[in-house]
């Protein structure tokens, strides 16, 4: 048996036979494997791979704002959302990522496939403004409600726009 | 009642201690004839006295200058020896605030309220770099400066700070209250209260190009920009 055959292979011959040949590209960082699916196709991946290969674990769903990024293709959607699933009795692990774009970025909510993406969509939407369809209850989760920005936008300057500072002061004799 | 040394065949010689009746023994001060053992003060300062020995704190620590704040109050350091051991976590039973953490947007309300929820007289201690300045977390949540919001009259700097000078500002905050404060409430020294006065004039001034809303003109390390970097928006590089 060899030690360098590929530990993804079943996962990816499993993704040709769902998804359209087309639909389907991949590249591999440091042992991961990347999955880069069109908007879509999300939902059928994600269940492709839960249902057949048994990624039963959602362990991470973040996001990227690729603005102004180095290198990146002009064409390219802006923000790119990456959902990181495992198998937890083999221990494998894929990475799936789908582009949206401005303006108004929305997604497919993948709370039906895990419930466990509900306050990771919920975090996504709070720093990036990416709204998800189909999400129970797609609130703000870190910031405050009266927040209007998004903060991990590229564009959102470090500082804020004065929000940290905009409360009433109490002075002594007041109190 | 009189204690004469000496009980034996000698004769007896003058008692050394006495507690006989005040009305009897007086002495004279400033012109005035007052009877002995007995103090002249205000009531203000009697207040204040027992205000300042018995200081009950509210700890709102919300980072590493807490876990500071717990060794005061622990044997090593003992903050029992300036009569503010007895923490309380509502601040309907506190007189004295002490911020130790950063605070940041969503939590500032909460702060506010708490320091409103305290009784008078009531006073504070902004503990460690970040409740003072902001700290290390110059970002768009955190807020430099705790003093922006709510008054404060002690700073303590450092990160986190030395249970030493928790100490130190404690025995400030002492001097304090013995110089300001008055039977119905604390009314801050009379220097603080101009200073809080310009503030609100200058807050009242217009604002024109160049002038900032921030802390004032100069960025964290202290260089001057006009406009401030702070609300430099979308076109911001860096």
């Amino acid at each position: 048996m060899s030690t360098m055959t590929d530990p993804h292979a079943t996962s990816l011959e499993h993704l040709r036979n769902v998804l359209t040949p087309n639909g389907l590209r991949t590249d591999v960082f440091r042992d991961n494997l990347r999955v880069h699916v069109g908007r879509d196709q999300l939902i059928t991946t994600l269940k492709a791979l839960r249902d057949g290969r048994g990624f039963n674990m959602l362990v991470e769903l973040g996001a990227t704002d690729y603005l102004g990024y180095p290198g990146r293709d002009a064409s390219a959607p802006r923000f790119e959302v990456h959902y990181v699933v495992r198998n937890i009795d083999t221990l494998e692990t894929v990475i799936v990522k789908v582009g949206v774009d401005d303006p108004a970025p929305v997604l497919p909510s993948v709370c039906p496939v895990w419930r466990g993406a509900d306050w990771m969509e919920r975090e996504v939407f709070d720093m990036y403004g990416i709204k998800f369809d189909g999400h129970p209850d797609l609130r703000r989760v870190l910031m405050p409600d009266e927040f209007t920005a998004f903060p991990l936008r590229k564009d959102y300057p470090l500082r804020g726009r004065g929000e940290r500072h905009n409360f009433p002061r109490i002075l002594r004799e007041q109190s | 009642m009189a204690v004469s040394p000496g009980q034996g065949g000698g004769a007896p010689s003058a008692p050394i201690l006495t507690n006989a009746h005040p009305a009897i023994q007086t002495s004279v001060k400033g012109g005035i004839e007052v009877p002995k053992n007995t103090i002249m003060t205000t009531v203000d300062s009697a207040v204040s006295w027992c205000r300042k020995h018995s200081l009950w704190p509210m700890p709102f620590a919300t980072a590493c200058c807490g876990i500071e704040l717990m060794a005061v109050g622990a044997s090593r350091f003992d903050i029992a020896r300036f009569g503010a051991e007895v923490m309380r976590f509502s601040p309907r039973q506190c007189d004295l605030l002490i911020v130790a953490g950063r605070v940041v947007m969503k939590m500032l309300p909460v702060l506010q309220r708490i320091w409103l929820q305290m009784p008078e007289p009531k006073w504070s201690i902004s503990m460690g770099a970040c409740a003072s300045t902001g700290g290390i977390f110059d970002t768009y949540a955190v807020v430099q400066g705790v003093d922006r919001f709510i008054p404060i009259d002690v700073y303590i700097p450092g990160c986190p700070p030395r249970p030493e000078q928790i100490l130190r500002a404690l025995m400030d905050l002492q001097e304090k209250v013995q110089k300001g404060g008055t039977l119905f409430g604390n009314n801050g020294l009379p220097e603080l209260i101009e200073k809080q006065v310009e503030h609100e004039r200058k807050q009242s001034l217009v604002v024109l190009p160049g002038t900032c809303r921030e802390r004032a003109d100069e960025d964290r390390f202290g260089y001057r920009l006009p406009g401030g970097e702070a609300l430099l928006g979308g076109g911001e590089k860096r």
